[in-house]
């Protein structure tokens, strides 16, 4: 099934913040804008939520915490107890720095690699970008194209009368 | 919403487009490897197999190739790992701390500190490593369950907490600073010409498109990363110095350490950052984005970081003084006096005496005084481990037990081969990989660039004054 995009290209973030905004009050549904940098204030015109990332950092690093104790304090006190260096065999502050190493860890390598699952990134030879300025210096605000519905002269107009530079059309299969 | 002063230095300069910017900086990775690069790579090869027979040797014959015995029981081999180790914290810093604090002059030079830092972190990893002597039973230092009986590992010690420190702070570096390459491979990617460099580039940028709620999520994982790293990197090398300050050895049990060896860490780490960054600027024409102002704010880190270094060397005699101990008074005027004597006056002159001349502004702005002050750092903070370990050990309690330590070829040839393998990685990198990260860059560049941008429409919920560059 193929989908049909129209792609409004600008070439300076505060132009496309406001372009955004003016489409958006337009009643016009964005699909997606892409931008060779982060754009600070997208997240709210756009009205992306806030990533819910750090809440899975928090657990996985909970439970890298949760974890290390319990390995040290099952590892040294239950399974093999020896006494060194005339310590208790449950030496907490000992067991701190592998506590908090683990921690670290867990909390990172769980908030990446969720990253990398919902944010679909993963090693593929072939790449669909709508265009391959967007990783240059062009930012590309792509808008579906419902067959029937869209009227596409007046979103052309919408797109350039708010500062488009150019305004293309794309199809994607997917 | 950013607010820039207008009294602050540009830290983009020469006018660049963000065009530029994707331009100056794939130009190094899309040409063909240049005489200079290949001479260079030939030179650091040469290093790599110094490296590879030194190791062949230790390995072949024992680590009775190397000059250590049974006073002197850590050498070369633990100041060099604690050395490279300290090198690899400038990266981070760079990265996680200045992130953390706003320093937008981190953007132009954290991927070059990120790819040393874990380039150093490999060198240092090699030392304890090959001091195991037989290193393919390396896993045992890890908690696996075994046939001894499920005799584990043991979690007092420093030494396992080294394992830990080490290799979480490897992994998570690498982790960061690939997640800050994916746009950028995306760009050259996009860029790429040759079936194999797509190919490659698309395999490397896992599929990035720059949309914005992959940008959302991205910023939100670096700050997150960001703030993971920091008490990260400050973990390393307390662990580190605990190697030291847990044992009882006169010179070595303080409770100095930990912050003493952060501070000396930071101060080596920003001293080869700028080695390597005053020759990369150079050769590969990055004046416009490594500027004498980035140059500038890390000699301001290596005073401050050099000072708390020179203070804690000061702090460390008064207190080997004060504590009325015979061994520890002893430890420390037998650094200064004593048959490594040149070691000390070594160490206190290149660390504490040179980085002083920062002090003066034409000095932090020249280039080439910046250059050889750091080379002098480097040499410093090298003879500083030196000290703490050969000198601490060489005349321990029995007076009949005094030996001294002299390195063999063996010692000098892995020494010098890390630092063979150190380059190759980093010459490899720098062909490669763009050395600078040109998403952050452009995101900076509306505020901290020489030209002043005005948009065709009102600045976006702002309003516009003419004397001060802000936007949203």
């Amino acid at each position: 099934m193929t989908k049909k995009f129209v792609l409004g290209i600008y070439d300076d973030e505060d132009v496309l913040l406001q372009a955004i905004e003016n489409v958006r009050a337009a009643g016009t549904n964005i699909y997606e804008v892409f931008s060779p940098y982060p754009i600070h204030g997208i997240d709210d015109v756009l009205g992306i939520k806030r990533s819910r990332l750090p809440i899975v950092a928090f657990f996985c690093g909970l439970f890298g915490t949760s974890f290390a104790l319990w390995m040290q304090i099952w590892m040294l006190g239950f399974d093999w107890p020896m006494i060194i260096g005339g310590k208790p065999h449950i030496a907490l502050p000992a067991f701190i720095p592998v506590t908090f190493e683990l921690t670290v860890l867990c909390a990172a390598f769980g908030m990446v690699i969720t990253f990398f699952i919902v944010t679909k990134l993963k090693p593929s030879f072939k790449v669909n970008v709508f265009d391959k300025r967007s990783t240059d210096d062009k930012f590309v605000m792509a808008i579906e194209v419902k067959e029937g519905v869209t009227d596409m002269p007046a979103l052309n107009d919408l797109l350039r009368s708010n500062g488009a530079i150019e305004v293309n059309e794309k199809e994607v299969i997917k | 919403m950013q607010h820039v002063s207008p009294i602050r230095e540009p830290l983009v300069t020469g006018g660049k487009t963000y065009h530029d910017i994707t331009e100056d900086v794939c130009r190094q990775v899309e040409a063909k490897p240049n005489v200079r690069w290949a001479a260079a790579l030939a030179v650091a090869l040469v290093g790599l197999a110094i490296f590879i027979y030194s190791t062949y040797r230790t390995l072949w014959y024992g680590i009775g190739e190397w000059g250590l015995n049974k006073t002197v029981g850590w050498a070369w081999d633990i100041t060099n790992f604690v050395w490279w180790v300290g090198i690899g914290h400038a990266g981070t810093l760079i990265s996680a701390i200045l992130l953390l604090f706003r320093q937008k002059w981190r953007t132009s030079i954290n991927r070059a500190a990120e790819a040393m830092t874990i380039f150093a972190v490999i060198c240092a990893a090699m030392f304890p490593v090959l001091h195991m002597g037989r290193p393919w039973l390396a896993y045992w230092v890890l908690p696996l369950p075994n046939t001894f009986g499920s005799l584990w590992v043991n979690f007092n010690s420093p030494l396992l907490w080294d394992v830990f420190a080490i290799s979480t702070y490897f992994s998570v570096s690498l982790v960061f600073w690939y997640i800050g390459l994916i746009p950028d491979f995306a760009t050259i990617r996009d860029r790429a010409t040759g079936p194999i460099a797509r190919r490659a580039y698309s395999f490397l940028s896992f599929g990035w498109t720059g949309s914005a709620k992959a940008w959302s999520r991205y910023e939100t994982v670096s700050l997150i990363l960001a703030g993971l790293a920091t008490p990260l990197v400050l973990s390393v090398h307390t662990i580190v110095s605990m190697d030291f300050a847990t044992s009882v050895i006169p010179g070595w049990h303080t409770t100095i350490f930990p912050p003493y060896f952060v501070a000396g860490a930071i101060f080596s780490g920003f001293a080869m950052v700028l080695t390597l960054m005053i020759i990369t600027r150079k050769v590969f024409k990055l004046e416009d984005y490594i500027t004498l102002e980035h140059v500038e704010s890390m000699n301001k880190v290596i005073i401050l970081t050099g000072s708390i270094v020179g203070v804690a060397y000061i702090t460390e005699f008064f207190i080997a003084w004060y504590s009325g101990v015979e061994y520890e008074q002893y430890a420390f005027i037998n650094r200064a006096t004593g048959p490594y004597w040149w070691a000390y006056w070594a160490m206190m002159t290149c660390n504490v005496i040179t980085p002083q001349l920062f002090w003066f502004r034409s000095i932090r702005r020249s280039l080439t005084a910046t250059f050889i002050i750091t080379i002098f750092v480097n040499i410093g903070m090298w003879f500083e481990r030196f000290v703490i370990i050969v000198t601490s050990l060489h005349r321990d309690f029995l007076p009949s037990s005094w030996a001294m330590f002299s390195p063999t070829i063996i010692d000098i040839g892995i020494y010098v081969g890390t630092i063979g393998l150190f380059f190759t990685l980093f010459l490899l990198f720098a062909k490669f990989f763009p050395v600078i990260n040109m998403a952050e860059v452009k995101a900076i560049l509306k505020s901290s660039s020489e030209v002043k941008h005005h948009p065709h429409g009102t600045m976006h919920g702002t309003d516009k004054d003419s004397h001060t560059n802000t936007h949203p």
